[in-house]
């Protein structure tokens, strides 16, 4: 590589080198970090890297994780009782950040405990390329935004189903790194099916902004990564899916994230 | 009133919620800013708390308690209100504003059950689906307000999360409402939670102020020395408090739980032991003083009362301690059984363990020309878990 890269522009290349290679969509596995312990958190980690993702999504544990269904709210839950805090926890970066950029997901009170300067210092320290707060939406965000700006790391927001159209386009001009579209109204969880109105959602999402648009929420198995590509998402994210396997069967992890690669192949 | 509704008090309040929750929020607040400003609105919600609900409750001067601690006592009866407590004022005007806004399923979550109940109560009159998310341990200590939910034909989902307490049924509420949210209102008990909820519950809850304020004048021609009231995330009172903000020399003083005692960490008094400017983070999608460790993990409450079994605080109260306007300290809780038993014998009140907490903070501390407490609601529902620690 050449010169320093920020956290924000390794995440375009992630997004960009997996079209050029003909790739349906870029794969972001989501894991929670210190999920069943720190270092199998580790383990898997470098699983999803060796299984095919172009980026990986490491969730910090939180007491009360609003937006998380019962799986990823257990595995929270397990974390913290293993003993995660949020040092060990950003230390998980280390293990994969030479080879795909990873995007925190941590919710807005592990920052706040912080303070906003200090934890933008914590996440560039630790080679996060990005950041993803699921409870902190459109006019809650310019302070830490501003802070990750300053240091090349991107602030990723969310978009949901319920948000309208005046909304999306302010959000999506506000967009580092990539737009995270939620897929469904509700929390993290697998789900039986798609929703119809999928390929809608996402060129709406597509139209307000310049940066990538990934889907995430509800994609639980391989076919259902194809057809969140086929919608047309950019990147397709993996996440109650994959920590269930971390908590039942850990070995199972590389194979289950080279499924969905192989569903996104060429 | 104002055309707005508040987002932040001071640096507290906000917004931190999923974005699937955002419309929803703003439509709730167009809807408020509507339906207070409209005068059918407010005449059917001023008939239903007269007739339905006994407003105004009585400003009751108790004689025995004022002769034990040798000032006047003027106690606010919101434990005489419909289903026993002050909680019916907001589910009401919520449920009311539910059916304004169209929406058919509500859901809410409770502690004491108090609120589980209003909520119930409120649908069953207005034909509302009524979903009440509550914990485990909660149902067992609360148990006679679960079988009045279920009676109203309220459906109770028990919460195994966590402690399985209040701060758990929010959560779980919230999480119902982020799926169900086309459809659904929720019905926050309490004033937190991300604007405009706290802003709502206390512009539906000041009416125990509003009457409280004109029946001191009226029966003691005077302003009180100091309101008394009970916190947990505290919509009773910020309600009783409102009114008497303006007025200087009127102390404010809200009472948390101290639970096994403040230097045990067993508490739920996030604004009393954060001092001003203190404990500030998220919870529940508001920043407010919450109980928390340096990672900004949630720390669970505890407290005999399940109403102020809560590691979170109002925003507003935060805002208040923090300009000294109002004082927030705690009780124990054995401090708080003591005042429960003392006021059944000594004027035939049996008093809420959540209001018993308010009641043995001014046992504790006599010294007044005259005091207001709140009432906030009858102990029934408590019975057996005293009975036992008696
Ligand atoms: C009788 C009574 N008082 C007080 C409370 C505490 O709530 P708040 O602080 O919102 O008034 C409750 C809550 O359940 C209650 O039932």
């Amino acid at each position: 590589m050449s010169a320093i890269v920020t956290g924000a522009e390794r995440i375009a290349a992630a997004f960009e080198s997996a079209r050029a290679e003909g790739r349906r969509a870029a794969l972001m596995p989501y894991l929670m970090a210190g999920y069943p312990d720190l270092e199998r958190s580790r383990e898997i980690a470098r699983a999803y890297v060796a299984g095919g993702a172009d980026l990986i999504e490491l969730g910090i544990p939180f007491s009360d994780p609003l937006a998380d269904g019962p799986v990823i709210h257990a595995a929270d839950v397990a974390a913290l009782a293993a003993g995660a805090n949020v040092a060990d926890a950003l230390d998980v970066v280390r293990a994969v950040d030479a080879h795909v950029p990873v995007v925190v997901m941590c919710y807005a009170n592990v920052i706040l405990a912080r303070g906003l300067e200090r934890f933008a210092e914590l996440l560039a320290e630790a080679g996060a390329s990005g950041l993803i707060v699921p409870d902190l939406p459109l006019e809650e965000a310019p302070a830490i935004r501003e802070l990750l700006d300053a240091r090349g790391l991107a602030l990723v927001p969310l978009v949901a189903p319920t948000t309208p159209e005046e909304r999306l386009a302010r959000i999506g001009a506000a967009a580092r790194g990539f737009v995270y579209t939620v897929s469904v109204t509700g929390t993290t969880g697998e789900r039986d099916e798609n929703d119809a109105a999928l390929p809608d959602i996402l060129a709406r999402v597509r139209a307000s902004t310049a940066v990538p648009v990934a889907l995430g929420f509800g994609i639980g198995t391989p076919a259902q990564a194809a057809a969140a590509a086929a919608a047309g998402a950019d990147g397709v994210i993996v996440g109650t899916r994959l920590v269930r396997a971390a908590g039942e069967a850990p070995g199972d992890v590389r194979a289950l994230v080279a499924e969905f690669a192989a569903a996104l192949a060429p | 009133m104002s055309a707005g509704v508040e987002h932040r008090f001071g640096p507290y309040g906000g917004q931190y919620v999923p974005e699937t929750l955002m419309p929803a929020l703003a439509e709730l607040e167009q809807a408020w800013i509507a339906a207070r400003a409209d005068a059918q609105f407010q005449d059917r919600l001023r008939e239903l708390l007269h007739a339905y609900v006994g407003r105004p409750s009585p400003l009751y001067l108790a004689e025995r308690i004022s002769a034990q601690v040798g000032h006047p006592v003027y106690l606010k009866r919101e434990d005489l209100n419909h289903t026993g407590a002050h909680k019916i004022n907001n589910a009401l005007g919520q449920a009311l504003l539910a059916q304004r806004m169209g929406k058919r399923r509500i859901v809410a979550e409770t502690g004491a059950g108090q609120h589980g109940v209003a909520s119930a109560t409120a649908c069953a009159l207005l034909d509302l689906e009524c979903v009440v998310h509550m914990g485990t341990e909660d149902i067992r200590r609360q148990q006679p307000n679960v079988q009045r939910m279920e009676l109203l034909g309220a459906t109770v989902v028990p919460v195994q999360a966590g402690a399985r307490t209040l701060k758990e049924a929010v959560s779980a509420a919230i999480r119902d409402w982020v799926t169900n949210v086309s459809d659904t209102h929720y019905i926050l008990g309490t004033a937190a939670g991300p604007a405009p909820y706290p802003a709502l519950v206390r512009d539906l809850q000041r009416v125990i102020g509003d009457e409280a304020r004109a029946q001191v004048l009226e029966l003691a021609g005077r302003l009180p020395e100091r309101v008394i009231a009970c916190v947990g995330g505290g919509s009773n009172a910020i309600g009783i408090f409102t009114p008497f903000v303006p007025d200087p020399d009127v102390k404010l003083i809200g009472v948390e739980p101290a639970g096994e005692g403040i230097e045990t960490g067993r508490h739920g008094a996030p604004l009393t032991v954060g001092g001003p400017g203190g404990n500030g983070g998220v919870l529940h999608g508001a920043y407010s003083a919450i109980m928390q460790d340096e990672d900004g993990q949630i720390l669970e409450a505890h407290s005999i009362s399940a109403g102020l079994d809560y590691p979170g605080s109002g925003p507003e109260h935060a805002w208040l301690r923090d300009q000294g306007r109002a004082t927030y300290t705690a009780i124990s809780d054995r401090e708080a059984l003591d005042a429960f038993a003392r006021v059944a014998r000594l004027e035939g009140i049996i008093p809420a363990l959540e209001s018993a907490h308010a009641l043995a903070w001014l046992f504790a501390n006599p010294r007044s020309e005259l005091d207001v407490v709140c009432l906030s609601g009858r102990g029934d529902k408590d019975l057996a878990e005293v009975i036992a620690k008696l």
